[in-house]
């Protein structure tokens, strides 16, 4: 599919018409092996290293048109462009961080499945971790100040003791009374 | 103390509350980094006359929109009257960058084709499209391999950059241009740059 910016609806519809189509194509049947995957990418570089180097890279950064997707996955024309760059840059001798860099010049931090560490990801690198001591921290402290409650906690003064049996008596005495009105 | 009891109360709100902003984001537009950064520079052979090469240098001393397009995108179908009248009543001028008119067509499998070939090709198809539907452009550019959408960072078409007089890309329009877009968003910022000379 050429990378085209249709109504959002049609592209809607068409993914649940190629969803149908796929799943009356593709219905597994038992017994036999399924189809091998189309082929993922078309395999360029001669020099296996480089290819692989180029791969590893590429499943590193994210495809823009299928965001769930990385450029090594994807088959959108886009991707199939941006692997190219990567295995073109490599075999010019650029370093892997070079390619990165170019591709974060032109797109940003998004074409990075790993974000970088920096002021605006802080919250998003330490969060989890702030959450999960916070946590822990709060939870010794609650049951630190349980155990100190308990201890403290004497039972029943003889007053409240004596209130509480008249209560229970007399609460007794009325359901002794009336049991039917209950009923 | 008392109101203790809400505060799973209130967690849920603020978290709700996350999410329902959340839902007001587009996740597709991704913002570009290029914004207020010198605009990557190009040569590019022209749409009406192949044999000239357009730079950016062409266009300093003005504020003016690069437009990605294609004949095969038809998302671009929707901006194109839009754009036209832009045009017609001269308001700001518009430069096409023609983005991978064959290889980008799925109909067609470029693969076998001559450079040389894909390019007549190209500006044959390309031409025919803007007579069908109208040129808005001031001039048109042949992105033939698409390389130089990358340097712009295009992730689809279309997509159309404000760039000012010192040719700094100032603001990036993801997906076509609407009366309304065009109203409340690109005009206030092209009469800006305008304004600031």
């Amino acid at each position: 599919m050429p990378v085209d910016r249709a109504h959002p609806a049609t592209r809607r519809l068409l993914a649940a018409l190629a969803l149908g189509l796929a799943a009356t194509v593709f219905v597994p049947v038992p017994g036999v092996a399924a189809e091998p995957e189309p082929e993922v990418a078309e395999a360029v570089a001669a020099d296996p290293q480089l290819e692989a180097d180029a791969m590893e890279l590429s499943h590193k950064l994210r495809c823009l048109v299928c965001q769930n997707q990385s450029i090594a996955e994807s088959n959108a024309p886009l991707a199939v462009d941006l692997r190219n760059q990567v295995r073109e840059q490599l075999a010019a001798g650029k370093n892997k961080d070079d390619v990165v860099d170019y591709l974060v010049e032109r797109y940003g931090d998004f074409v990075l499945y790993e974000p970088p560490f920096k002021a605006s990801t802080l919250l998003l690198w330490l969060g989890p971790a702030v959450l999960l001591f916070g946590g822990a921290g709060w939870l010794a402290y609650r049951l630190r100040r349980r155990s100190v409650e308990v201890a403290a906690d004497k039972g029943l003064s003889a007053t409240d003791r004596a209130r509480a049996r008249a209560l229970l008596d007399s609460a007794g005495a009325q359901e002794t009374e009336s049991p039917e009105s209950r009923s | 103390m008392k109101a203790k009891f809400l505060v799973p109360l209130l967690l849920f709100f603020g978290l709700a509350g996350f999410l329902a902003f959340g839902l007001t984001l587009n996740p597709r537009e991704v913002p570009s980094p290029l914004i207020d950064k010198p605009a990557p520079k190009f040569s590019l052979a022209r749409l009406d006359a192949p044999e000239q090469q357009f730079t950016l240098e062409s266009m300093r001393g003005e504020v003016w929109l690069l437009n990605v397009w294609a004949s095969w995108c038809v998302a671009c179908r929707q901006e194109h009257p839009l754009l036209v009248r832009m045009a017609r009543d001269k308001v700001v001028p518009v430069v096409g960058l023609n983005y991978k008119e064959v290889r980008g067509d799925g109909a067609i499998n470029a693969r076998g084709l001559s450079l040389e070939a894909e390019t007549s090709m190209a500006i044959e198809r390309a031409r025919r499209w803007l007579s069908d539907h109208g040129d808005p452009y001031q001039v048109s550019v042949m992105d033939i391999d698409g390389r130089v959408g990358i340097d712009f960072g295009v992730y689809g078409v279309p997509e159309t950059f404000l760039i000012d007089r010192e040719g700094r890309i100032r603001y990036k329009h993801i997906g076509p241009i609407t009366p309304d877009s065009l109203q409340n968003v690109l005009m206030p910022k092209i009469e800006e740059l305008r304004r600031a000379g």
